[in-house]
């Protein structure tokens, strides 16, 4: 039962009001795209035990989509973003390296 | 427009809290950016109110302005006004891009009156409804038992609830049990 | 002899006599005894059987732990089984009745097996019962129904009489446990000025320490507890719940509080039970520490109960449990019952200490009283059947050859103590192996339960954390109130850091006691024939032996073995057993104890109600239904509802007399001829609007859109990522910018949330709107030959000629003086207007509708009528002819696929291979040969071979199947392995009796394929 900041309204959100989206930050391949890439982008995720940056929507509350970051181990919450990035925002992966010095950082 | 009937027909309910359904009510959700002048403008000479803060309403008798999302806002009125203001609304705001909609016949409003009105729906929403947490004015979106609402303090006992129109009954009814006879006393 | 004594009981009013029943019997306990008590009192020591022998069992705890005083409880709609009598307050008019047993808890026909107890071994029913396999549904299964099992099952035709209701609180501190760590947790926080909430189980606060004598800041316990709970209530940031049980701890910071508000009322009917959901910022577990039974033979006999519950029932109630009290321990906290008892003047024969030499200050007071003291000494066996009669005495050293025997008719054993831990792990909270005291923990040094920002989250405090002396859990207590509220850093260096301050928490001092010794069996050297009568577990009957037997036979892990002998899987959950249980395994695998580990502790701490598990979901409110504008006239006019998403839709509107059956084949036949009035509102609708409207839509749907004109309809496909057919529906485009889309009932969120997660997370530079508004319009459906008319005599001014307002276009104007958005569109094939009016004029538009209607034969319909008419039109319907697994091109809908555009959703995914195979079952229509027979939904058709494991192979299946009375001939859709290319080709389905159909393969449309009916 997770709780996460949104920050779209700033409602500390229970995770009852919220809808999980899976992994953040996939590339979507359409038409013209390999059968790998294609496969990978609908089916492989990254699963770690760790830090995992992950989607969720603020269902029961504003409807706005975020991305959060999550220990997956521990469920210590390092930041959540507004989903329209590209890539985690400087201080929140500030703040991941800090709590987990050894994270292999982000990767797209 | 005598043939407009709200949910539940103006039916009204008092356990430890006095539950009543509003009637029907004028509403209209603008999405637009909100830091657009025009739109703050467009909005005063509609219903007279300024842009409410992030997560506020504001309100002038039936007329008010409510934030639902930062994109969002749902602006109150007489039910009667709602099509009108609608008109008025996109002849402001004509080349601009936002969405203006009539959803007054989309919902169900109820008042709620008493000092347990937290208490009540503290029994439904995970949000923390503390006088502390939720001051008057700050409208709040979330659950309700199974189903979104949303709602918002007009002064310390009373409260305001929207849902939607099909789920007017059941909030009706799932207040009517928790507004029984008795709460926590935990506020 | 059980009984009341001349004087004690802190928590009873003598002035205040209580009635109540224990099987039939009426008996008289005090306000404030708990049934347990109460029982105890009226000299009822027996009080059930058990669970696997029907063994005859005895109290013998005073909380929670409590595994053998189990009772149904009230009768009727208040009928509760499985009660325990520890934690159940008795009022006037209680009646309680023991389980498990037949014909009564005297004499119980099912206690014959527990004179073979070798009989019933560990795994005794897996290793006997696995053969043969019919035997277990028809011979077995039935049997242990019969005799196994705990109270009554509740009457299946009576309802609950209570209430129940959630509740959702936040707190900063969160305090579990009203004892005296819990109490100085709470003010240490609270005066910092944060929000706290303390939560007590019992009735009471205080916990043991007033039981103990321990004294704090040089009072009484009792007095500092006393003025310890006036403080923190007249604190405006803390709350006290009594009578409320920490349940529960999850992941950041949520926790269940179970309140029981009435049950030691007595009244029916009211709020029974609340369950808070509580997000707390820390928590803390000042939740004590749980006595062991010691395993010698024959400890279940009734009579043997735990030292610290014997002391409790003396100080707490006033009750003395036996006349003559022989106290067996392995640590001087059981000398406080000696000494208690013989102060009471119960006779205490002895104490039997399996230490070689206990002379702590306790040990040394008894000696003084002259009670006599074996030391290095244990019990051998513990005699009687029903009731304790005598107790033998063997050496601890030994293989428990009996030196002497000591009449008595209780028995106070301790085993040492062992932390309730239960909340602390549910959370992830590791444990440690304490040697000296012989426990399990909390871990500090390893990862403690965290919250969401990486800080402990829950804090063990007093006893709870392993702290046995006053002072220390005192200090221990007030360390963890000042980290829970930010005021101290953790030890680990987490949290707010803060300047080293005096210690100003309270002192607290107690007699001290000089070292246990850790005893997991008595006599060390417990002879086999002892071990099938030393228990582990009482209420699910596991004995030492059952335990050593799955050692012998592989069973390492300590969950496997818990598994195999049921060890602590009864609704005590182990909280007596399963420390004992882990050490007999250890001992059996030659293991160190920490390496064998605890099993996992799961939430519930205790069971809760079924009732405040659903909380106020119950009844009218279980489940959300969405009800449409016309609900309550459609209720009114014979409306047969069956549930479409969460909204109710009628079937059919039987007529009175009518069939089900015969009011579908009235409506059809009504919208066929003349015309037929439809409630269509639970359609979504989803307005769409921004410059990028058009390129948004070409996105999300198979087929064009951004070349809808004005005024115009076009019915489309979604599909997901994936390729599957998701949601179809009619698009209108409302002006340049501005569309709105039409959803199947069931769809209208999800699409919603679909359009706004793809304009929000992938194409966020789009300049697009949406808005939801279902729920604003109620649209309704004016279908068949007559539907102009109907319209044009409920007075409009709109033009609704064929010319003027043509097949797939919409108008905008008044109809019956109520504003409309009037679509021509068809699901029927027949000539069909669509009106979208606000919702809140719904109710009016419908009745003038019909009012219009009654020269020209208007019949409303439901969805039964809708379904068979579109079949017959070979219309797919989503959920229907789809399952997550279709595309498009299998249902024949190549034409809606857009080639034009270079991308769409799912565009991709229906290029795959598989996608491609020409062998993909694809729609047909189906005829059965004898035209008055339907093929079953859901029937498989087969080719006549075998599959390599001997399945029929499968050709294909039935989707939409009906009896068509415009036809008079059955009709139905299927999916066939290539069947557009066999058409006129005639194949077998299979009904479940596994009688054979044949139909013939035809064109999907059966009626009017030219649409000459439509466009009128």
């Amino acid at each position: 039962m997770l709780i996460l900041r949104c920050p779209y309204c700033g409602i500390c959100a229970d995770e009852t009001e919220l809808t999980p989206g899976g992994e953040a930050h996939l590339t979507r391949f359409g038409p013209g795209s390999t059968d790998e890439d294609f496969e990978a982008y609908l089916f492989l995720r990254q699963n770690p035990k760790g830090v995992h940056i992950e989607r969720w929507c603020h269902t029961c509350g504003c409807g706005k989509w975020f991305h959060a970051v999550r220990c997956t181990a521990t469920l210590e919450i390092f930041g959540t973003y507004s989903a329209q990035n590209l890539r985690p925002p400087p201080d929140i992966i500030e703040a991941i390296k800090i709590r987990r010095p050894d994270w292999g950082g982000f990767h797209k | 427009m005598s043939n407009a009937v709200s949910v539940l027909g103006g039916a009204g309910f008092s356990g430890i809290i006095r539950v009543v359904d509003a009637g029907v009510t004028g509403m209209i959700t603008l999405r637009g950016d909100l830091a657009c002048p025009k739109i703050a403008g467009a909005v005063k000479a509609t219903v007279g109110v300024n842009l409410p803060q992030a997560r506020n309403i504001t309100q002038n008798g039936h007329n008010g302005a409510g934030w639902m999302s930062s994109d969002e806002l749902l602006l109150t009125c007489p039910y009667e006004e709602a099509c009108t203001k609608v008109e008025k609304l996109e002849e402001a705001l004509k080349g601009e891009y936002f969405l203006v909609a009539d959803v007054s016949d989309a919902r169900a409003r109820f008042t709620l009156t008493g000092a347990a009105v937290r208490e009540v729906l503290a029994k439904g929403s995970p949000a923390d409804l503390s006088p502390g947490a939720w001051p008057v004015g700050e409208l709040r979106r979330t659950r309700l038992g199974q189903v979104a609402v949303a709602f918002w303090l007009r002064d310390d006992i009373t409260a305001e609830l929207v849902c939607f129109r099909s789920l007017g009954k059941f909030v009706w009814d799932w207040l009517n049990v928790t507004a029984g006879d008795d709460v926590p006393g935990y506020f | 002899m059980s009984e009341r004594l001349a004087y004690g009981g802190r928590l009873i009013d003598r002035t205040c006599e209580i009635s109540f029943t224990f099987n039939g019997r009426e008996m008289k306990g005090y306000a404030g005894d708990t049934l347990a008590s109460g029982l105890l009192a009226n000299n009822q020591v027996l009080v059930g059987r058990s669970f696997k022998y029907h063994r005859p069992r005895g109290i013998v705890a005073s909380g929670p732990e409590e595994p053998n005083a189990l009772m149904n409880l009230g009768k009727g709609s208040t009928f509760e089984p499985n009660a325990r009598a520890t934690t159940t307050e008795i009022f006037d008019g209680l009646t309680a009745r023991s389980q498990n047993h037949w014909p009564s808890l005297e004499f119980d026909v099912g206690a014959v097996n527990a004179i073979m107890p070798l009989a019933f071994p560990a795994g005794f029913y897996y290793k006997t019962f696995i053969s043969p396999r019919a035997a277990w549904k028809h011979l077995y299964e039935p049997f242990i129904r019969k005799t196994a099992g705990l109270g009554d099952a509740p009457d299946a035709a009576t309802r609950d009489a209570d209430r129940y209701e959630y509740f959702y609180a936040h707190t900063d501190v969160m305090v579990v446990g009203g004892g005296i760590a819990g109490l100085a947790a709470a003010r240490a926080a609270a005066r910092s000025g944060v929000r706290v909430l303390v939560m007590e189980q019992s009735a009471h606060w205080g916990g043991r320490a007033p039981v103990d004598g321990a004294s704090v800041d040089g009072k009484t316990a009792d007095k500092w507890v006393k003025e310890g709970i006036d403080e923190l209530s007249r604190m405006p940031n803390v709350r006290l719940r009594l009578r409320m049980m920490g349940t529960g701890i999850y992941d950041h910071g949520f926790a269940l509080g179970y309140e029981r508000l009435s049950d030691h009322k007595g009244a029916a009917g009211t709020l029974r039970h609340r369950l808070w959901h509580i997000r707390a910022g820390r928590i803390i577990t000042a939740t004590g520490a749980i006595e062991r039974p010691l395993s010698f033979a024959g400890n279940d006999v009734p009579g043997v109960m735990l030292a610290s519950a014997v002391r409790d029932y003396a100080v707490n109630y006033g009750v003395g449990v036996g006349k003559r009290v022989v106290v067996a321990t392995n640590n001087d906290d059981a000398y406080r019952t000696a000494l208690l008892l013989k102060d009471a003047k119960v006779e205490v024969p002895c104490i039997i200490d399996a230490r070689p030499d206990p002379k702590g200050t306790l040990p040394e007071k008894a000696r003084a009283a002259g009670i006599r003291i074996l030391a290095g000494k244990a019990v051998s066996t513990a005699y009687g059947s029903k009731r304790l009669t005598s107790v033998g005495v063997c050496a601890q050293d030994s293989d428990g050859r009996k030196t002497a025997e000591f009449e008595c008719d209780a028995l106070a054993m301790s085993g040492g103590w062992s932390p309730v831990v239960h909340l602390w792990s549910h959370c992830g909270g590791k444990l440690t192996w304490d040697a000296d005291r012989a426990m399990f923990r909390p871990d500090h040094d390893d990862l403690p339960p965290s919250g969401a920002d990486g800080i402990g989250l829950v804090l063990a405090a007093g006893t709870a954390d392993g702290e046995m002396r006053t002072a220390a859990v005192l200090e221990n207590a007030h360390a963890a109130g000042l980290r829970a509220a930010g005021v101290i850093a953790f030890s680990d260096g987490a949290g707010t850091a803060a300047a080293e301050a005096p210690y100003d928490g309270p002192s607290g001092t107690d007699a001290g006691e000089a070292p246990m010794l850790p005893v997991w069996q008595m006599p060390a050297r417990l002879s086999k024939k002892a071990m099938l009568k030393t228990w582990l577990d009482y209420q699910n009957d596991v004995k030492v032996s059952d335990v050593r037997l799955a050692a012998r036979e592989g069973f390492e892990s300590v969950e496997h073995t818990k598994r195999y002998t049921t060890l602590g899987m009864a609704t005590d959950q182990g909280k007596l057993s399963n420390i004992n249980g882990i050490a007999i395994l250890a001992d059996s695998l030659g293991a160190d104890i920490p390496d064998v580990g605890t099993t996992t502790f799961r939430p519930p701490y205790q069971p809760v109600s079924m009732g405040v598990i659903a909380g106020e979901a119950h009844g009218t409110i279980f489940k959300p239904m969405r009800r449409s504008p016309m609900h309550d006239w459609i209720d009114a006019n014979g409306g047969f509802w069956e549930p479409v998403a969460d909204w109710r839709r009628p079937y059919c509107f039987r007529q009175p007399g009518e069939s089900v059956r015969d009011a579908v084949t009235r409506e059809i036949l009504s919208v066929r001829e003349n015309v037929g009035l439809l409630d269509a509102s639970t359609l979504g609708k989803i307005i769409v609007k921004g410059p990028d409207a058009g390129k948004f839509l070409d996105m999300l749907y198979t087929n064009m859109m951004s070349t809808l004109k004005v005024g115009h309809c076009r019915y489309g496909l979604m599909c997901s990522e994936n390729g599957f057919l998701s949601d179809d529906g009619v698009v209108a485009r409302l002006d340049k910018d501005t569309f709105l889309c039409h959803t199947t009932s069931g769809g209208s969120d999800r699409i919603h949330a679909w359009m706004e997660e793809w304009l929000q997370t992938e194409w966020w530079d789009w300049k697009v709107y949406t808005v939801n508004v279902t729920e604003q319009y109620a649209q309704i459906g004016i279908v068949g030959p007559n539907a102009r008319r109907v319209l044009e005599k409920m007075g409009t001014h709109m033009d609704l000629s064929a010319e003027a307002l043509p097949f797939m276009a919409f108008g905008n104007g008044k109809i019956g003086g109520i504003k409309a958005r009037l679509y021509r569109i068809s699901f029927s094939g027949e000539l069909s207007y669509e009106a979208a009016v606000p919702a809140n004029q719904a109710m009016a538009f419908w009745e003038k509708a019909l009012e219009a209607g009654v020269g020209f034969g208007i019949t409303p319909y439901g969805t039964e009528a809708l379904h068979v008419m579109r079949a017959e039109k070979g219309f797919i319907m989503i959920g229907d002819e789809t399952d997550g697994t279709v595309i498009p091109q299998d249902l024949g809908l190549n034409r809606m696929i857009s080639k034009k555009k270079d991308d769409f959703l799912g565009k991709r995914a229906q290029e795959r291979s598989f996608m491609k195979d020409p062998n993909r079952w694809k729609l047909v229509g189906l005829e059965t040969m004898d035209p008055q027979e339907v093929i079953p939904d859901g029937a498989y058709a087969v080719d006549g071979h075998l599959r390599h494991n001997g399945v029929r192979n499968m050709i294909g299946r039935i989707t939409s199947t009906y009896y068509s009375p415009t036809l008079k001939r059955s009709v139905a859709l299927g999916l066939v392995e290539r069947g557009p290319d066999r058409m006129g080709e005639i194949i077998t389905f299979t009904n479940p009796g596994g009688q054979e159909i044949e139909a013939k393969i035809v064109d999907p449309v059966f009626l009017d394929k030219e649409g000459a009916r439509q466009n009128v």
